[in-house]
């Protein structure tokens, strides 16, 4: 029984992290950088706990406030000096490499490129400590990922309905034009970025919650970003459940390669994911959701109208 | 030499250009002339194959371009100088006559023998760097670029465009000097008034549809034209 | 300040001197394909693994001549180079720009993982130790001596054949206006695949020489890509001349941030420098 929760509680983590990264992404904002959210969540949480005894609600508001500053000193300067496409991916690829860099760097503190545990906090038999955040079974884990999943698909939602689908479309296809609107496209674009940032910070104090383990390459760096941009992609970015689709699509290609194989061949979910991920963009761009809907609306359309 | 024969092109869906048929014979200088929008880059642009045409059929010194990649229209001896001149801003302008030879290297020097005792004021500004020339200089430069390739046909798109008057008088000079040559030139233009006096015949091309053509003498003496076109 | 203290900060700066020219050679090739088709090769780095895993191969498990070894690995990754070109990038040239950066995303992956899948996790280390060089108090590795000699003699012949040659001058030239380069009996597809493969080609020549300095492994390129990307775009992304000043800036940052704290720190100073540097001049140092 522990396995399959155990997946589900994965694809609906990551379902989340994607779907917070993509609101970023469908704009236009490609983010190679989100790895940097994701470690300052996981990273202050479990040093806060480890070293001061701070308990994971209280460090989650220090994380957040950290992870806002972050956004905005980097987000900023980027919007308003129009800084897109090819230099954008490159400036927020640098920000993740810094973060992964000083959790390395800072070992004495961090257990550098090892990793770190947060001490235990379920002793004497306690099966589940909400202070502490830290659950024996994962069936609380589970609850808290489908809220947090389900607040993820929310926030999508009024993203949507506050800002009016055209405007977004116009913030990221044409700048002058969303200018001429009357949008504020720094602003806009800023308040969209510190809603995507602080989201995955809490998408990485949950991670490293729930694994007990956090590892500068596993929640910082240009690795995690990037797999937080292809599973994205490989789901579809502009549909609302495209990004959680992305999630299941690839764990569920590891664990099933995983199940066939064995470990004979460590690499292979990630060798066949890479040429998937390479024809997914050259042959469909919207994600398997996205083309998915499409075909679907197509057949739909075919059916209204029999010629 | 060149013959176009009802041939319609457009951009994305759009048309821009219907039913066009002209022939350019071997020593002649042509013009097109029209009102800005009309076609006339459009038309040079099918010519060279940089867009293909949607109908219609192209042919050069009697054989077909159908089929013909845009990089291989030089090589049959159609060179085109573009619209805004299109230079290699940073290369300098003797580097501009050379990727104008790259289909000829063997000649390249030779070539720019010729071209800079037609041009002798690109001999001098041989080593500055494209993007620094004046509008006229620019201009001669794409022309002998175009040049470069040794062409049987050239084609002129709006040589006079955002060039000052006094500057406008040399260039055509200059286009005049080519033909007399023995370049056959198929010439785009605005400036219908400087055109007409350069070429032997032309067209006029009106919202997409060649609507006239003639001799240069019967198009300036034409009422509509007059009218219309040279403000008489 | 005594006087051992200072010997060995000089003995840093000189170090980061020649890192500097391998991390000028290393951004050559990728500044040169973004120059010329406008496009970020997220994979550069994984075609440089490619080229080590060749070099070691070769010259361990087959025996090959170490030279003859690193001239096969060149004509490799100049062929993956090629490969990468014609079935990955042509396919999304019109496409829009960001799916041509996540499309050689899509490479990393496949490369990063098709190595481990082959090549296993162990790291492989080719077994060539070159002698140090003493200078007075100081020393230098060979390896990197090496490195820095063959990098400037790559700037070099790449600066020579850009301005010399005709398939050089075309180079720079759809550089500076795509479009009309039909116009000169020119097919920009052609000098594409050729630009890929000589930027694959310099990728090959970067491996050879991080070969002889560094153990390599599959996700060895995560260690060196950023650090790449950075340089380029650093310098104003497609110019070379801005890209090798920033590849000496960052050696620096590294070279003596490590000298007085650890490496990391060195490459975080650097990291943050380039970060400030992207708001004072987001096209590049030399970008306008």
């Amino acid at each position: 029984m522990n396995y399959p929760l155990h997946l589900a509680i994965l694809v609906l983590l990551w379902g989340y992290i994607y779907t917070s990264w993509s609101l970023m992404g469908r704009l236009g904002l490609v983010s190679f950088g989100h790895g940097a959210f994701m470690g300052i969540g996981a990273y202050t949480v479990v040093m806060l706990w480890n070293h001061f005894g701070l308990s994971p609600w209280l460090g989650a508001i220090a994380a957040f406030v950290f992870s806002a500053v972050v956004a905005i000193v980097i987000g900023w300067p980027c919007f308003r000096f129009r800084i897109v496409g090819h230099y954008f991916a490159l400036v927020t690829l640098a920000l993740s490499e810094v973060t992964r860099l000083i959790f390395i760097a800072a070992r004495d503190h961090t257990g550098g490129s090892l990793g770190a545990t947060p001490n235990g906090a379920l002793v004497d038999g306690t099966s589940a400590s909400l202070w502490a955040l830290q659950f024996s079974s994962k069936l609380p884990w589970l609850l808290i990922v489908t809220a947090l999943w389900l607040f993820g698909l929310w926030v999508w939602r009024q993203v949507d309905r506050s800002m009016g689908r055209l405007a977004l479309q116009a913030i990221s296809e044409e700048e002058e034009a969303a200018a001429s609107i009357g949008i504020h496209v720094t602003r806009a674009k800023l308040r969209i970025t510190i809603i995507s940032a602080l989201m995955t910070c809490a998408g990485g104090i949950l991670y490293a919650q729930y694994q007990l383990y956090v590892n500068p390459d596993t929640v910082s760096g240009i690795a995690i970003s990037l797999q937080m941009v292809f599973g994205v992609i490989a789901g579809g970015m502009f549909v609302m459940l495209g990004p959680t689709v992305g999630a299941a699509f690839t764990l569920l290609l590891a664990e099933g390669l995983r199940l066939a194989f064995g470990n004979r061949y460590p690499a292979l979910d990630a060798t066949i994911y890479g040429v998937m991920l390479v024809l997914f963009i050259i042959y469909m761009p919207k994600g398997i959701l996205g083309a998915a809907l499409e075909g679907w609306k197509a057949a739909r359309r075919r059916k209204a109208a029999p010629a | 030499m060149l013959a176009v024969n009802k041939v319609a092109a457009g951009y994305g869906g759009i048309p821009a250009l219907f039913d066009a048929t002209l022939e350019v014979r071997a020593g002649e200088a042509v013009g097109v002339i029209g009102p800005n929008g009309a076609g006339k880059t459009t038309l040079l642009r099918v010519i060279s194959k940089l867009i293909e045409p949607t109908s219609g059929t192209l042919s050069f010194e009697g054989a077909s371009l159908a089929g013909v990649p845009a990089h291989a229209i030089v090589g049959r001896g159609i060179a085109h100088v573009p619209e805004n001149r299109r230079l290699f801003p940073r290369l300098t302008s003797e580097e501009n006559l050379r990727m104008g030879a790259y289909i000829a290297r063997g000649t390249f020097a030779q070539r720019l023998e010729q071209v800079y005792a037609l041009f002798p004021r690109l001999k001098e500004r041989r080593a500055q760097v494209a993007g620094t020339l004046s509008g006229g200089e620019q201009q001669m430069c794409a022309i002998a670029r175009a040049l470069m390739s040794g062409p049987k046909l050239l084609l002129l798109d709006e040589p006079s465009a955002g060039l000052a008057p006094v500057v406008v008088q040399s260039i055509f000079e200059l286009v005049r000097k080519i033909c007399a040559e023995g370049y056959t030139v198929l010439i785009v233009e605005q400036n219908i008034r400087q055109v007409l006096k350069v070429v032997n015949r032309a067209y006029l091309l009106d919202a997409g549809r060649i609507v006239r053509s003639g001799s240069a003498q019967e198009l300036r003496a034409a009422p509509e034209i007059q009218k219309a076109y040279l403000g008489l | 300040m005594s006087e051992i203290f200072d010997i060995y900060l000089l003995e840093a700066v000189l170090n980061g001197l020649l890192l500097g020219g391998l991390l000028a050679l290393l951004s050559l090739g990728l500044n040169l394909v973004f120059g010329v088709i406008d496009v970020v090769w997220i994979c550069y780095a994984e075609l440089i693994m490619c080229g080590m895993y060749a070099v070691y191969y070769l010259y361990v498990q087959y025996h090959w001549p170490l030279v003859l070894a690193m001239l096969a690995a060149i004509a490799l990754v100049a062929l993956l180079g090629w490969i990468l070109h014609q079935f990955v990038i042509r396919p999304v040239l019109n496409a829009e720009p960001i799916n041509q950066l996540l499309v050689t995303g899509g490479v990393l992956f496949f490369l990063q993982a098709a190595a481990t899948l082959v090549f296993g996790i162990e790291f492989k280390n080719l077994g060539v130790t070159l002698p140090s060089v003493r200078l007075g108090e100081m020393s230098f590795s060979a390896a990197r001596l090496v490195a820095f000699g063959a990098a400037l003699g790559g700037v070099v012949g790449l600066w020579l054949f850009l301005s010399r040659s005709y398939l050089g001058t075309a180079i720079r030239a759809i550089s500076q206006d795509r479009a009309i380069m039909p116009l000169m009996g020119v097919d920009p597809g052609r000098i594409f695949a050729l630009t890929s493969a000589l930027g694959g080609g310099l990728a090959g020549l970067a491996s050879c020489l991080l070969v002889l300095q560094y153990d390599i492994h599959p996700s060895i390129g995560l260690s060196f890509g950023p650090i790449t990307f950075l340089i380029c775009v650093l310098g104003g992304l497609g110019n070379m001349l801005g890209g090798f000043i920033a590849a000496f800036i960052f050696a620096q940052f590294i070279a003596v941030g490590g000298f007085f704290f650890a490496v990391e720190w060195g490459y975080v100073i650097a990291f943050i420098f380039f970060i400030a540097m992207m708001f004072w001049r987001p096209r590049g140092i030399l970008g306008k």
